[in-house]
């Protein structure tokens, strides 16, 4: 089944997936550097124009600053409130292990479009109205990059035997917040940021939450993309590809670490 | 020993605090809202009466679900014959195509319907072609439509369908088929009678996600159709103007029914890998994996609905 040189149905096949999955990316490719085409199988003339006016365009800047600074600090938080939540409940209470599935489970059982309702709900009024802040929709993305954030650090966890290393900086002397900094935090360093490059590219191409939670007042980069889809069809094609680069380098990054740790761990 | 017990409670707290907040008490509100009057109080089952009876909203719930259905069942044909395509390529060439196959499922939402308007919109550089050439076979094509929608989500359910799928036809033996064929079994019969019934978990646990992902997406229809094409996705996000919800209950319940569907869809994918794992050991769903796994599997589940 795995050497034999394939047969001329398959080839035909994937040939025909190919196309169909690559000829949406290769049109927007070629139409970011594109001067004019129209009635013309590929473009008459080329241009690098487009590429240039993204990035005088201050309006462009400032979203992909809002879009990075917003994933950064929602990842960062993140971190910092889960990476100790996990490390006790796997190592004290190993028992809630399947409650937390559940937990971890709703954000892809629950849409954005419903999670964003409930979120408006809650937080437009009562004594915590937060709504239109950068605070609700960090809480949002807290929450959208749960489900990665805990697997990938408990699979981390469970990886390096965190238990047994522990147990034996114990014994050695450790006190045991001593023994979480110097022994287990380097030891699962290398899973914990395959999981936060893949919950910052996945908030990186967040739309649903930050248009209906902070459309009107906070512009990200998809946001800004929608915006400017009915204007000027070369500068978006321009900004939806380089998008689209971004993110292959960020997967490319992903996949190379997740390679390096052989496999033990994946974000 | 107490002191350890309060770092305990420390590192829990802000954890705990973080998921009420931002996850249970907005999908509680969400519900005790679906069951309120107009005025907010009370209890009634009103809304949900007038949402299953109001042509409009049952036509947004109609076109959803049969927009994910068939694109579901379209999405899970192409990935079976796909999957088993690849499997007949070297593992180099193997390995590069679900690269490309993964590469694409980045390219979702906005992105995504841009890209096929500029393909197949309006003025859109195969649109313009075809009618150069004459090509009348396209001329009633309309992406703005059911079939230009269909055509869109089944592009981001495919790379899905083939990452889902394609580990567990490595479940199915050589030797199975060579004893099969033995037999006396073509390869026909064999795929009726043992491939296929040893794919049924998988698919059947595939095509719940696909069908979740489906229901959910938001952002490739909205910025394809926006509000011309009604979709409950859609239509919910109508009922939030701006930040606020214009009408609150009738948004609750409508989004409580999407999530009800959606729930389903996953239990149904969670039943089905349980069973695969019962009944076919390691082998089924995939060689046997590190835990990670689950994240690879679902990572793309959440990609559709940016």
């Amino acid at each position: 089944m795995n050497t034999r040189k394939a047969g001329f149905a398959p080839r035909t096949f994937i040939l025909l997936l190919m196309v169909y999955l690559l000829l949406p990316l290769l049109a927007t490719g070629l139409y970011a550097f594109a001067q004019d085409w129209q009635n013309s199988l590929l473009p008459k003339s080329w241009t690098l124009n487009w590429f240039s006016e993204m990035f005088k365009d201050i309006r462009f800047l400032e979203a992909l600053w809002t879009s990075l600074y917003l994933c950064f600090i929602s990842v960062a938080l993140s971190l910092a409130v889960m990476l100790p939540a996990v490390f006790v409940i796997t190592l004290y209470f190993p028992r809630w292990e399947s409650f937390m599935k559940g937990i971890v489970v709703l954000p892809y059982a629950v849409p954005g479009v419903v999670a964003a309702v409930g979120l408006i709900r809650t937080y437009s009024s009562g004594p915590l109205n937060i709504a239109g802040t950068a605070y609700l929709l960090i809480g949002a993305y807290f929450v959208v990059i749960l489900p990665y954030m805990y697997q990938g650090i408990r699979n981390s966890l469970l990886t390096v035997s965190a238990v047994e290393l522990l147990n034996a900086a114990e014994l050695l002397g450790a006190r045991r917040r001593t023994a979480f900094v110097n022994v287990i935090l380097p030891n699962i360093w290398p899973g914990v940021i395959v999981s936060t490059l893949l919950s910052f590219s996945v908030l990186f191409g967040e739309f649903v939450l930050t248009n209906m939670l902070v459309g009107g007042h906070i512009k990200t980069i998809q946001v800004y993309l929608y915006q400017r889809v009915g204007e000027s069809g070369h500068l978006a094609s321009a900004i939806a590809i380089s998008y689209f680069v971004f993110i292959l380098v960020l997967s490319m990054v992903l996949m190379k670490l997740g390679k390096k740790m052989g496999g033990g761990v994946q974000g | 020993m107490k002191q350890r017990k309060r770092g305990v409670i420390l590192a829990l707290i802000p954890f705990a605090l973080m998921v009420l907040a931002f996850q249970l008490v907005p999908i509680l509100s969400m519900l005790t809202s679906s069951f309120r009057n107009e005025d907010g109080t009370g209890f009634t089952l009103g809304n949900y009466l007038h949402a299953l009876q109001s042509a409009y909203y049952m036509q947004a719930i109609k076109n959803s679900l049969l927009i994910s259905i068939s694109s579901s069942l379209l999405g899970i044909v192409i990935g079976l014959v796909c999957a088993y395509c690849i499997t007949r390529f070297t593992p180099a060439v193997r390995d590069r195509l679900l690269m490309l196959s993964n590469m694409t499922s980045n390219f979702a939402g906005v992105p995504l319907a841009f890209a096929y308007i500029i393909l197949l919109g309006n003025n859109g550089v195969f649109t313009l072609l075809f009618k150069q050439w004459g090509w009348s076979v396209f001329s009633d094509f309309n992406l703005y439509s059911w079939s230009g929608l269909i055509l869109v989500y089944v592009y981001f359910q495919v790379p899905l369908a083939l990452l889902l799928l394609y580990p567990s036809f490595y479940g199915i033996r050589e030797q199975w088929r060579e004893a099969a064929s033995l037999l006396g079994a073509g390869p026909w019969q064999f795929w009726k009678t043992i491939g296929l019934p040893i794919l049924a978990p998988a698919i059947f646990g595939t095509l719940g996600i696909l069908f979740a992902n489906a229901m959910g997406a938001y952002a490739t229809a909205y910025a394809l159709v926006g509000g011309n094409y009604n979709l409950l996705a859609v239509r919910i996000g109508s009922l939030v103007a701006g930040d606020v919800v214009t009408q609150p209950q009738m948004g609750s319940t409508l989004a409580i029914l999407l999530a009800l569907t959606t729930l389903l869809a996953v239990y149904l994918n969670h039943r089905m890998l349980r069973r695969a794992q019962r009944f076919g050991g390691s082998g089924l769903l995939g060689k046997p994996q590190p835990k990670g796994n689950t994240v690879q599997r679902l990572r793309p589940a959440a990609r559709e609905e940016m």
